[in-house]
């Protein structure tokens, strides 16, 4: 065992544990330094200690360190800059990163089998026996080469579009017959891989690049239909492909870190998109056809009728003299950037002795935890967010509940309508309170294209608004009371 | 059938690695609250920035005159390092928010 290999060999312990100790929130950022120092100690090691098969060492230093220091310098500085609100579309970048990179591996690769093979008609008749003898096995590294190249491209395309429609720069967008289309270029994809496989002796670089260029729009076509709400879903997937794409890497080079670590987080990241599609009771398979909005809207329920509104004078009164206030932040909240004000209102009526909590649904934002990361960066306390179980367990003696920017994750009929399709999500029952408050932009129904009885319950407020704007004129009115 | 068993048995360390990782992956996520997920994922996107390995390897064994190995082996190597250094930092900053606060 060569000191590479124990170098690789403490990077992967490094990996699991990091993973391990980023899933308990005492021990996460430690986990997150751990993997990092693996990371570190795994680069330097492959720079300074690889040997290739004929025992070349790591050449051409200067463009290695060039590369590290660039990347490193505008990672860091991207990363530090970005908005707490823009973390999602920042690890979409950095995703879409890693699976460039590794295509790139897989076309650097192809060139250099290319190459290899172009010496070989030279050799005498009883080598050429050898070198057929051989070619079995290339089989295989080009079978590696090609999904390398495939899962990269397609996960570099598609962070890229995920990332575009995370900061709004791109629509949602479809045309008739689009699935037909993605099948057709799946298929088209597959048998272009296959004839590389085939002829593998050939070499054929047209079809390589007609290859990469197809893979590229597959990544596009296939994220562009999904809507830009179901972005974190796609990004969790996408994350395990780039994974897989890395361990492709481990397969070509038999390199154990590689391997270890691209695996860990394909198949990590795959039980974390189930995870999360599981949360909002949807199955993967309708997440990625995009059905949800379109086939919602058609079985539209009843129109609701009639809504009644509160000022916000009033519901700066309800609330201040109130003993338990719930608050239960949704997307809205994310999107008018309004936890600062949200924390200033919980410590205003928590200086006039009003019992004050956060109820997380698990999916609230759409984005497992964006919520809580949310609300720790307003400084609000740990201990005041309230997962679903407990929060289910309190709202009875709750007398108001603040709605801010929720809206499918309180919709009752996730547990009376079995027509509804969000029947089985688990929901926050905030009817069970005495004053129920919704702040919303509009009556427009939310994401899952449905309406919301509760809305319409004789409990029920409304108070239109962007969140920010709606909380600031509360705080104002409670502190002229 | 021959063919399959004899790419089985010269690769059996690898598929050994693949099979393991696939399961200890599936256990270390398993019990995360959902309130990690988000810095989860962000770790998860750090963790497979270990491509840079790969482009590193290929920078490398790139003879000095073959440009286009060294345009795209160093393309891989800044892409692969923003994978790393950008997605560990992002993480960390998520994770500073979860710390106690100070009275």
């Amino acid at each position: 065992m060569s000191l590479l290999s124990i170098i690789y060999l403490f990077a992967s312990v490094t990996f699991i544990l990091g993973l391990k100790m980023l899933s308990h929130p005492l021990t996460a950022r430690r986990g997150n330094l751990v993997a990092a120092a693996g990371m570190t100690a795994a680069i330097f090691g492959t720079i300074f200690l690889y040997r290739d098969e004929t025992g070349h060492p790591t050449g051409n230093f200067a463009w290695i360190f060039g590369g590290l220091i660039i990347g490193s310098i505008i990672g860091t500085v991207i990363a530090r800059r970005v908005k707490m609100t823009a973390m999602p579309e920042m690890v979409s970048l950095f995703n879409g990163m890693g699976g460039a990179c590794a295509a790139l591996i897989s076309m650097v690769e192809f060139n250099h089998m290319a190459k290899a093979a172009s010496v070989v008609p030279q050799l005498s008749p009883a080598e050429l026996m050898q070198a057929a003898e051989l070619a079995e096995p290339s089989v295989g590294k080009m079978l590696i080469i090609l999904l390398g190249l495939i899962i990269g491209s397609v996960s570099f395309a598609g962070s890229m579009i995920a990332f575009g429609k995370l900061n709004g720069s791109i629509k949602d967008f479809s045309f008739k017959g689009q699935q037909t289309f993605n099948i057709v270029l799946l298929t088209l994809l597959v048998l272009l891989a296959g004839y590389l496989l085939v002829n593998a002796g050939s070499f054929n670089y047209t079809v390589f690049y007609v290859l990469f260029a197809l893979s590229i729009l597959y990544g596009v076509f296939f994220v562009l239909p999904i809507g830009g709400a179901d972005m974190p879903v796609v990004i969790s997937l996408l994350n395990s492909f780039t994974g897989v794409a890395a361990a492709c890497g481990g397969f070509l080079y038999d390199n154990q870190v590689m391997l270890t670590g691209g695996i860990l987080v394909g198949a990590a990241g795959t039980l974390l998109t189930i995870l999360m599609c599981k949360a909002m009771n949807r199955s993967l398979w309708n997440v990625l056809l995009g059905a949800f909005g379109g086939g919602a809207a058609a079985a539209q329920s009843e129109q609701g009728g009639a809504y009644k509104e509160i000022n916000l004078n009033d519901a700066a009164v309800v609330m201040s003299y109130a003993s338990k206030v719930m608050i239960v932040p949704g997307y809205g909240l994310a999107v008018a950037q309004a936890q600062h004000v949200c924390h200033e209102l919980e410590k205003l009526l928590e200086e006039k002795g009003v019992d004050v909590k956060y109820a997380i649904h698990p999916v609230a934002g759409r984005m497992p935890g964006h919520m809580n990361v949310l609300l720790a960066e307003a400084d609000v306390d740990y201990e005041r967010l309230l997962e679903m179980e407990q929060a289910n367990e309190e709202f009875k003696s709750c007398d108001v509940v603040l709605i801010l920017g929720a809206n499918d994750v309180v919709n009752p009929a996730a547990k009376t309508d079995s027509a509804s399709p969000i029947y089985g999500m688990p929901i926050l029952e905030v009817e069970q309170s005495k004053l129920v408050i919704v702040n919303k932009r509009s009556m427009k129904p939310g994401y899952a294209g449905i309406e919301n009885m509760l809305f319409f319950q004789p409990k029920t407020s409304m108070l239109f608004g962007d969140a920010k704007g709606v909380l600031q004129k509360i705080v104002t009115e409670i502190k002229a009371l | 059938m021959d063919k399959i068993i004899e790419a089985i048995s010269a690769h059996e360390q690898i598929i050994f690695i693949v099979i393991l990782m696939i399961f200890v992956g599936i256990e270390v996520i398993g019990r995360v609250p959902s309130v990690l997920h988000t810095p989860l994922m962000s770790g998860a996107n750090a963790i497979h920035g270990v491509v840079i390995i790969g482009a590193i390897i290929v920078m490398g064994k790139a003879e000095t005159d073959n440009y286009p190995a060294l345009v795209l082996g160093f393309l891989a190597v800044v892409l692969g390092t923003l994978n790393v250094v950008g997605g560990f930092v992002v993480t960390d900053r998520m994770l500073e928010m979860f710390k106690k606060k100070k009275k």
